[in-house]
């Protein structure tokens, strides 16, 4: 079966971002196809390499960078929430004159038309949120 | 994608406390240009977001509120208000923005987008959606 | 249709109105603050009594190991499962819709 997750809230804040993992996680161990995840309002932040939890504590930012890197995974950070938010690629830096980017590893920027994309194409789509 | 799914936005926070009105109405006017068969429902807090008369003049915030009148020409114009929220809410529909879409099938006739639905009724709504957005 | 409800309903409207609107035999998932919806003797137990009467209500074990939540607390009739359970729940129901 093919799911779709959008995550709604940031790191740390909220758990939505821990439940979505975990999710996925299962998902793929019981043989599913994740077709997107989409950060949308504050999730974006999921979506920065400036990240720096304290050591005893799980590490979300790179532990979506990894997963993705081992399942290939499609992580979408929305362009409207990020810019809004402070997360940039380096064409998103330089087309908004900014000193630098923030995206990490394996998290790409885009449009909203992937939402609605993952919608249309998956079996099931599922909202983590607050 | 040649196929049409039924998509329904589910609004159930007030608009300017937090973000998610906002960012939820940016949701359904993006996809609106997927033509896909879309409503969207009215819960709770979410009524508030319907309510005339808002003014940002004093508090700094975007005002968003016209957007709303935008969504009967994106052809969003199925937007259901679920009655108990409205009154609990002490609300009636004169207190809500009158929006309207024009049918084209109808001699372009202005029709109105809100409709008031009970609880029993949104119930069944929701069982014939294919994806629900919550927002 | 699965729903699932993430706020405590000691400070949320949400697992009130997931009640409200699901229909007869919806299966309703409690995760994150949703589990201490689950908790037997609380103001809310009789809504939830009420409601198992016609949907199936399970709590996600995680959830509730970590808020030190033993399933010897929780109402009859809700069922514990973990992220494996979650997604066999998301897979056999043809939507789902989460009660923020």
């Amino acid at each position: 079966m093919k799911f779709s997750v959008m995550v709604n809230e940031g790191p740390y804040t909220h758990q939505a971002s821990d439940t979505a993992y975990h999710f996925i996680r299962a998902a793929l161990d019981a043989g599913h196809e994740i077709f997107r995840v989409f950060f949308y309002h504050d999730g974006v932040n999921n979506g920065t390499r400036m990240t720096t939890p304290p050591q005893d504590d799980r590490h979300i930012v790179n532990r979506w960078s990894e997963l993705g890197e081992a399942h290939d995974l499609d992580l979408v950070v929305c362009v409207a929430a990020a810019q809004r938010r402070g997360i940039a690629d380096a064409d998103e830096a330089k087309r908004n004159g900014k000193d630098g980017d923030n995206i990490a590893p394996g998290f790409r920027i885009s449009g909203l038309g992937q939402l609605i994309e993952a919608g249309i194409q998956s079996d099931r789509l599922l909202v983590f949120g607050d | 994608m040649s196929q049409t799914r039924k998509f329904m936005y589910i609004n159930r926070h007030a608009p300017y406390g937090t973000v998610y009105a906002l960012e939820g109405l940016e949701v359904v006017l993006i996809g609106a240009a997927f033509e896909q068969d879309v409503c969207m429902a009215f819960i709770g807090d979410g009524v508030f977001q319907l309510k005339q008369g808002q003014d940002t003049t004093d508090s700094g915030m975007k005002n968003f509120s016209p957007a709303y009148r935008a969504l009967g020409d994106y052809e969003v114009n199925r937007l259901y208000v679920e009655r108990e929220s409205l009154e609990e809410r002490g609300l009636t529909e004169a207190d809500l923005m009158p929006l309207t879409w024009e049918d084209e099938e109808d001699d372009w006739a202005e029709k109105p987008s809100i409709q008031l639905v009970s609880r029993a009724q949104l119930s069944g709504l929701l069982e014939e959606q294919d994806v629900i957005f919550n927002f | 249709m699965l729903h699932t409800v993430n706020k405590s309903p000691f400070d949320s409207q949400s697992l009130k109105t997931c009640l409200g609107l699901a229909r007869s035999g919806s299966d309703i998932l409690l995760i994150e603050d949703g589990v201490y919806g689950a908790l037997v003797g609380t103001a809310h137990a009789a809504m939830l009594d009420q409601a198992l009467k016609e949907v199936s209500i399970y709590a996600l074990g995680p959830d509730l190991k970590a808020r030190g939540l033993p399933e010897d607390r929780l109402i009859r009739g809700i069922k514990v499962v973990g992220f494996d359970g979650f997604v066999e729940l998301a897979s056999a129901n043809d939507k789902v819709q989460s009660w923020l």
